[in-house]
């Protein structure tokens, strides 16, 4: 037991938590904290240059570290702009913890300045939040969030703390034990659920797995691997879901859903048993629910036990961890080929291969990310923004290993690819790491640009530059009758601007100029901007249009593949 | 349903108890999330259990607006539900009570108090001009009173909403018995100590 200040405390716990990284914006109620902050040094702060861009890259730092993301942010608008990050993070659970500041507790609620009510505003975008009135409870407060940000279903926990309690000094008492009376994740899985599931897998003809962003964060791919395997049970996954199961893989037939692959798709909606692990039936991923594959039997393993029967009736609910289920299920699963149902599979994709990039002189961007991905032997982790030149790099880097493709799946922020590349390399920081690029995204976050020059990051980064806002010119086109409304884009010289951060940067303007770019940007030893001028009509195909069912996939129409 | 004292449950309305933390916002998060999932609350309300540091809440679901089970996974998501437990298919004493001022004059009072005694309702509060009925009971009783007491003119209506409660040696709070230093623990986790002075500090 030590007296120290609330500050003191707020570090020592984090440092106990095994925290060695934060991401934040110094601001006049934090000033405590950072005044601190020199009295850790196992903890080190990145200084960001927007809270947004920290929220971020804490989340990049977990989806690609799989530990704990902590970003910092100071009261009112330093908290606000961390709401994007947090709601990202939540959408695709994952495990953030948001440290914010606020006015000193008499001031709480006198609209003073720079205060905002952040745990009133945060309470739907979190697991849980916090706001901490006393120093001798912010180690406890803090153990809690740790705990609950990163078990059961991972998710962001926001911990707000006022100026004074940073100043208070209290025993710092280390709370040996986190217990909490309405939080116990349900691990284990129903036994007599597991069994019904695979009886249901034993009798089925044509079962599919859909595996999705659980298997990543359970750590699961040898455990499904193993049960695709005993049974000969093909494997699609979720857009998140990617690298789950190695795409590399006999079994793996791509992902599905709205950008899928056409077979994945096809897959999906003739099975008669379908087996979602991991992963929770959303739209973008199923299609128009009512019409996807109605006489299949779902079976549904996950952790969250809200996330079953929400959006698809289930034959088979179970309500445990992926790494405890799945071999269990192996172990009841018989051995199996379904050699005919495969076999249908491959002829969809052999029809359809939906993954072919036509021969064109044009520089398309689906040549530039197949072109980065044999330069990089597969090898690096992607990271990408939001927009056509995400659903690219989905579709045409082939992934293999969890945690390879770091992307905004579920509340689909653009702007999320630098920042959260940079918290990405910073977790690995020997790990090649490529922020693929919309030209519209990165102006979203683009002022991180300074992080990378500042922490000497060697990151790649290859924007896509077709000066439109792409998938939203997409959708103009095919649905609003090419009414291209506010979606041409004036962009600034990418070129110059990664110059005046003192960032080198190549402008790619022909296709035989990609290989080599790419080349020139992995030989060099340090961060690197590649700004490819690629095809500025291009479309992503297949596609699901929004409303319509997986049955209803479409594929590139024959003027666009003859362009 | 084999439940008495006429307790009926409206049409697909569900009552549901969660035993909550008592902490500061646990309202508003319970609050918030019927708003958020588009719920319906008919009634809801809060106030200490038999257990330090949990209340309990009771609340009624319009089980049109969502499958009751998802209402109830949903709230086990917060981490201050401890416990939440479907009373639908329980046999239940469910009960809520009314304050109701109405206008009366030396013509009508004494109907009003008969009406008083049929609802075995009490008048706790006599004014030249008014009466103020308590009454205790399951909605339709309530209902039922107000519409004989709406002709002479209701100037006041405040209702609790329900809470419920299961019938036999059955209990809803099911909270499992902790080892007393968790229990304490748990008692005061997140509590602001009370009666302590905060510091002033405006910079």
């Amino acid at each position: 037991m030590a007296r120290m200040t609330g500050a003191q405390i707020a570090l020592e716990t984090l440092q106990r938590e095994g925290v060695t990284t934060i991401f934040g914006y110094p601001g006049g109620v934090v000033l405590p904290l950072y005044d601190t902050l020199p009295q850790f040094p196992g903890i080190r702060h990145i200084l960001v240059r927007h809270e947004q861009g920290a929220a971020h890259m804490a989340d990049g730092y977990a989806r690609a570290s799989g530990r704990l993301g902590v970003c910092l942010g100071t009261s009112g608008p330093g908290a606000t702009n961390l709401v994007t990050g947090i709601t990202t993070a939540w959408m695709d659970s994952t495990p953030v913890l948001a440290l914010t500041g606020n006015v000193a507790r008499t001031l709480l609620g006198k609209d003073g300045f720079q205060e905002a009510d952040i745990t009133g505003i945060t309470h739907s975008i979190t697991k849980h939040n916090y706001l901490v009135m006393n120093a001798d409870e912010v180690a406890l407060t803090l153990r809690e969030a740790v705990h609950i940000a990163t078990t059961g279903r991972p998710g962001p926990v926001l911990v707000d703390i006022p100026k004074d309690v940073f100043q208070e000094e209290a025993e710092f008492d280390w709370p040996e034990k986190v217990s909490l009376r309405g939080y116990k994740p349900t691990t284990e899985g129903h036994a007599g659920m597991i069994r019904r599931a695979a009886e249901l897998i034993n009798e089925a003809k044509r079962p599919i797995i859909i595996s999705g962003h659980g298997i990543i964060w359970g750590d699961a791919q040898k455990e499904l691997i193993a049960l695709a395997e005993k049974a000969q049970i093909p494997v699609v996954t979720t857009f998140l879901g990617i690298g789950g199961f190695p795409e590399s893989h006999v079994l793996s037939y791509g992902w599905l859903g709205m950008h899928g692959m056409y077979y994945a798709n096809m897959a999906a909606d003739n099975a008669d048993v379908v087996i979602g692990i991991g992963m929770r039936f959303d739209d973008r991923a199923m299609g128009r629910f009512k019409d996807f594959n109605p006489t299949a039997k779902i079976i549904h393993i996950d952790i969250d036990p809200a996330e079953i029967g929400k959006n698809f009736a289930t034959a088979v609910p179970i309500v445990g961890d992926v790494k405890n289920v799945l071999p269990r299920l192996t172990e009841l699963v018989k051995p199996a080929t379904h050699t005919e149902w495969i076999r249908w599979i491959d002829q969809v994709r052999e029809e359809h291969p939906s993954l072919h990039i036509r021969e064109s002189r044009r520089m398309l961007p689906q040549y530039v990310v197949r072109t980065l991905y044999e330069e990089t032997n597969g090898n690096a982790t992607i990271v990408t923004g939001v927009g056509q030149h995400q659903m690219w790099a989905g579709q045409h880097y082939f992934y293999t290993r969890p945690r390879q493709l770091i992307t905004s799946g579920g509340l689909g922020t653009m702007g999320f690819e630098l920042p959260a590349a940079i918290g990405a390399q910073i977790a690995l920081p020997d790990q090649e790491i490529w922020a693929i690029c919309g030209d519209g995204s990165f102006q979203m976050n683009m002022q991180e640009l300074a992080v990378v020059v500042d922490e000497n990051l060697p990151l790649k980064m290859a924007i896509f530059n077709n000066g439109y806002l792409g998938m939203i010119r997409q959708w103009q086109q095919l649905f609003y009758d090419k009414n291209y409304s506010s979606t041409a884009m004036t962009q600034p010289d990418f070129c110059k601007l990664a110059d005046a951060y003192g960032i080198r940067a190549l402008r790619v303007e022909t296709k035989a100029e990609v290989p080599l770019a790419i080349r020139e940007a992995r030989a060099y030893n340090g961060p690197i901007l590649l700004d490819f001028q690629i095809d500025q009509e291009e479309n992503v195909w297949p596609m699901v249009p929004a409303g319509a069912a997986l049955s209803e996939t479409l594929e590139a129409p024959a003027e666009e593949l003859a362009r | 349903m084999s439940s008495t004292n006429g307790y009926k449950p409206r049409s697909r309305s569900h009552t549901l108890v969660a035993i909550v933390e008592d902490k500061p916002g646990v309202l508003m998060r319970v609050a918030s999330l019927f708003r958020r999932r588009g719920f319906n609350i008919e009634s809801l309300t809060v106030g200490h259990s038999e257990e330090k540091g949990l209340s309990r809440m009771t609340i009624v679901v319009d089980g049109e607006s969502a499958p009751v089970e998802q209402v109830e996974k949903q709230l086990y998501k917060l981490i201050d539900v401890v416990k939440v437990s479907d009373l639908s298919n329980e046999d239940i004493v469910a009960r809520e009570l009314a304050l109701i001022k109405v206008r009366a004059n030396n013509l009508n009072r004494h109907e009003l108090l008969d009406i008083a005694s049929v609802f075995r309702a009490d008048i706790v509060d006599i004014a030249t001009n008014t009466l103020t009925f308590q009454v205790v009971g399951d909605e339709d009783k309530i209902n039922g009173l107000i519409k004989m007491l709406e002709p002479y003119g209701i100037r006041e209506l405040s209702r609790t909403g329900r809470i419920a409660m299961v019938r036999g040696a059955k209990t809803t709070t099911v909270h499992e018995k902790e080892p007393a230093k968790i229990r304490e623990l748990h008692g005061k986790a997140g509590r602001r100590i009370e009666g302590v002075e905060l510091p002033f500090s405006s910079d």
